[in-house]
């Protein structure tokens, strides 16, 4: 929506969406329909896209779309416990949850990506033993490459935690301890901090 | 009657089957069912058998608790007691005075209205909480009263990695004015330093000395004095509302021509140092003073606000470009409406000027001062080449008061994108616009009325990454020449060869010798 009051649909994303939008750089243009060209790509890239008989152009919505999803994949997370998954596999919202405490609030090892875990078979079976596996199936936050891509920042006396992340610049995450409220939204530019490594 | 009978039989296996204790934990099923059942009808929740499971786990989970605990858990004194304490100190009025100190006040106040500003942000979606807001206020005013102080401005917040900047832009009483410690020095003396070492590194060939550095730094460019150009205002920062107010010290050219080439987020500590590439000098204060100066150089203004002083006879000063640096309200100015404000960047003009890429406001030539600071440097040789033909281009940035219209964009993007704030009620909508040059500059405009501000992490947008620069080569410890190149030693051959014709030579040059002797011998006869 552009305005608020009309909404209109995006379309579900794709792989090669994303792949796609990942080679666009530059600010976003406000009009859904604009349609971006490539301006880096080799000529092999080029061969491979006219064979397959695609024109090498994207729609912004689908550049919006993709990156809605690479967000959401990179940087999305919720705290430890939030989620639980039944043995069965199925993972659905703890209505238990009552929050993290005030220290455990202030740790990034609480906070898990919501995505599919990548880092978790590589832990030690040590460290896998201490793991509940009804809360703790999900990659933590403080393995994150590159390290202190987080920022973890108690506000207002501590009565709030807001997580901000460095690698998508804009991605706020709250949470009061000791309450179910949690959420994080984006307000930014929409793209990457590629220049992360330099800053730290 | 065998089955009533037998129907207690079952009951009490059945009840005394609950009342097994299980062997892990210590309860029994009955107990369980009892406390879960007691809980329920206590507590009397919705849709009780959609959660019974909750339910009994939160029973299991008390046994536990009260079971362990006889020590008297100490109050823990909760970080949010910490911080409303240190807020309290805002709130409380200063002592003393009194009435005198409201009166004052009244008058005239260099504190500006912060929640009036935040208001108008607000409208536009950009801004702090009200509470945030308010603390700041009053830090403010705590600053105000502490200080002597002409004019002062929320300028904003940036966002670090374990704490964050509150900035407030402040202009003393003339003349009061306090004295900087000389910083410059310190830099000097690293130069030297480096010199130094290089020289220790050189070959200690064949001379008694070894030779000297031929490196000579880069003049010393000095900075702009208190109250100009990229040190026209005072920046004090704190981490929070509540914690003391710190002043910035001012900033040197070199600090911002570095500033430039480095990209390093805050860390919240003014005293953290900045490593990077190339080398920044000084520590995370002078750094976050560098991109304030930076930021400041795009503050904006609707047009015929401010307009240029009267004449005050020359201003021709050292190498600038006739530009004029001073400026005032203009009290006839007459607001444009919003939709014109928005529809056209002409209408808007910067009102600091913008910082050359000597990392000055006002450009000045290095070298015509280098005799100053001869008595500074060691060797006395550098100095005579100072006069080698280095010709700085004299650097003019744009006149002040320029509209924002000649601006140059980014890529296809405007430097600043203006919108009003809302379409509905154009009556009361304010203009409001965007930098994309410094992402997080905000701008409103709204009758009389406008203002900057700054919520962000402080760095500029680059549409391409950023790449650090490359070392620059290793300097050569000497110049190469004949006598120092190596050459390769010649063959046989050619030595065979060479020895062959210089024999030759040889006996040719005796026998003139000889000669030589033989008459030089006659002479001496004959005296």
């Amino acid at each position: 929506s552009l305005n608020c009051v009309e909404w209109s649909l995006l379309p579900p994303v794709t792989e090669e969406m994303v792949a796609q939008a990942e080679q666009l750089k530059g600010r976003f243009q406000g009009d859904p329909s604009f349609e971006y060209e490539y301006t880096e790509i080799n000529a092999e890239d080029a061969e491979r896209l006219f064979e397959d008989g695609k024109e090498p152009m994207i729609k912004e919505e689908a550049r919006l779309v993709a990156t809605i999803e690479q967000i959401d994949r990179a940087v999305g997370i919720v705290p430890r416990g939030a989620f639980v998954k039944t043995p069965l596999g199925s993972v659905h919202e703890n209505r238990n949850f009552e929050g993290l405490s005030l220290m455990e609030a202030k740790k990034l090892s609480s906070y898990f990506h919501f995505t599919e875990p990548v880092n978790l078979k590589n832990k030690t079976l040590l460290e896998k033993a201490d793991l509940d596996p009804s809360t703790d199936f999900l990659d933590s936050l403080e393995h994150d490459i590159p390290q202190g891509s987080w920022t973890v920042q108690p506000e207002k006396g501590g009565t709030v935690v807001v997580l901000r992340s460095l690698l998508w610049l804009g991605l706020t995450f709250y949470h009061v301890p000791m309450t179910k409220q949690y959420g994080y939204v984006y307000f930014g530019t929409g793209e990457k901090n590629f220049d992360l490594p330099f800053m730290l | 009657m065998p089955d009533p009978k037998s129907r207690m039989l079952a009951i009490q296996n059945a009840k005394a089957y609950l009342l097994k204790s299980s062997t892990t934990s210590g309860l029994n099923l009955y107990d369980h069912l009892a406390n879960m059942l007691t809980k329920i009808l206590d507590e009397q929740p919705t849709n009780a058998v959609d959660i019974i499971e909750n339910v009994s786990k939160d029973v299991k989970w008390a046994q536990f608790q009260k079971k362990m605990d006889t020590l008297r858990d100490e109050h823990e004194i909760l970080p949010t007691f910490e911080a409303a304490e240190k807020c309290k100190a805002l709130f409380l009025k200063a002592n003393g005075e009194g009435d005198e100190e409201l009166e004052e006040e009244i008058e005239e106040t260099p504190l500006p209205n912060v929640m009036e500003t935040a208001f108008y942000f607000e409208q536009a979606g950009i801004g702090l909480s009200k509470d945030e807001s308010y603390h700041i206020f009053l830090a403010l005013k705590k600053l105000i009263s502490v200080q002597p102080i002409q004019t002062c401005r929320f300028w904003g917040k940036i966002l670090g990695l374990e704490m964050n900047y509150i900035i407030a832009e402040v202009q003393y009483h003339e003349g009061e004015e306090e004295e900087e410690t000389e910083e410059e020095e310190v830099i000097e003396e690293g130069r030297k330093g480096m010199g130094e070492v290089e020289e220790e590194d050189e070959d200690k060939e064949k001379e008694d000395q070894p030779p000297k550095s031929t490196y000579k730094p880069p003049p010393v460019i000095p900075k702009e004095e208190n109250g100009t150009g990229a040190n026209k205002y005072i920046y004090f920062v704190c981490n929070e509302p509540g914690k003391p107010w710190v002043k910035l010290p001012p900033v040197t050219p070199a600090q911002i021509v570095c500033a430039r080439k480095i990209k390093k987020f805050f860390t919240g500590r003014l005293d953290a140092p900045v490593v990077s590439f190339p080398p920044f000098p000084g520590n995370e204060a002078n750094y976050l003073r560098a991109q304030i100066a930076r930021i400041s150089a795009d503050q904006i203004s609707p047009i015929g606000f401010y307009q240029f002083a009267e004449e005050e006879g020359d201003e021709e000063e050292e190498g600038e470009g006739g530009g004029r640096d001073t400026y005032e309200e203009n009290p006839d100015f007459q607001p444009l409406s919003v939709p014109e404000m928005v529809d056209s960047l002409s209408t808007w003009v910067h009102h600091v000027q913008s910082i050359l890429e000597q990392g000055r406001c006002v450009w000045i030539n290095p070298f015509q001062k280098s005799e100053q600071e001869e008595e500074e440097e060691e060797e006395d040789e550098e100095q005579e080449k100072a006069e080698e033909p280095d010709e700085l281009q004299q650097e003019i940035g744009p006149p002040l008061l320029t509209p924002l219209s000649a601006d140059e964009g980014i890529q296809n993007m405007p430097a600043w994108t203006a919108q009003p704030s809302t379409n509905l009620i154009p009556q009361y909508a304010v203009a409001i616009l965007q930098s994309n040059r410094w992402p997080g500059a905000y701008a409103f405009a709204s009758g009389k009325k406008f203002d900057n501000i700054y919520f962000g992490w402080g760095h500029k947008y680059s549409p391409e990454n950023h790449t650090p620069a490359l070392p620059p080569p290793v300097q050569a410890e000497y110049p190469s020449g004949p006598d120092v190149t190596e050459a390769s030693d010649p063959t046989l051959e050619e030595e065979l060869a060479f020895k062959a014709a210089r024999e030759e030579a040889l006996a040719s040059a005796e026998e003139e010798e000889d000669e030589e002797d033989v008459e030089d011998d006659e002479e001496e006869d004959d005296d």
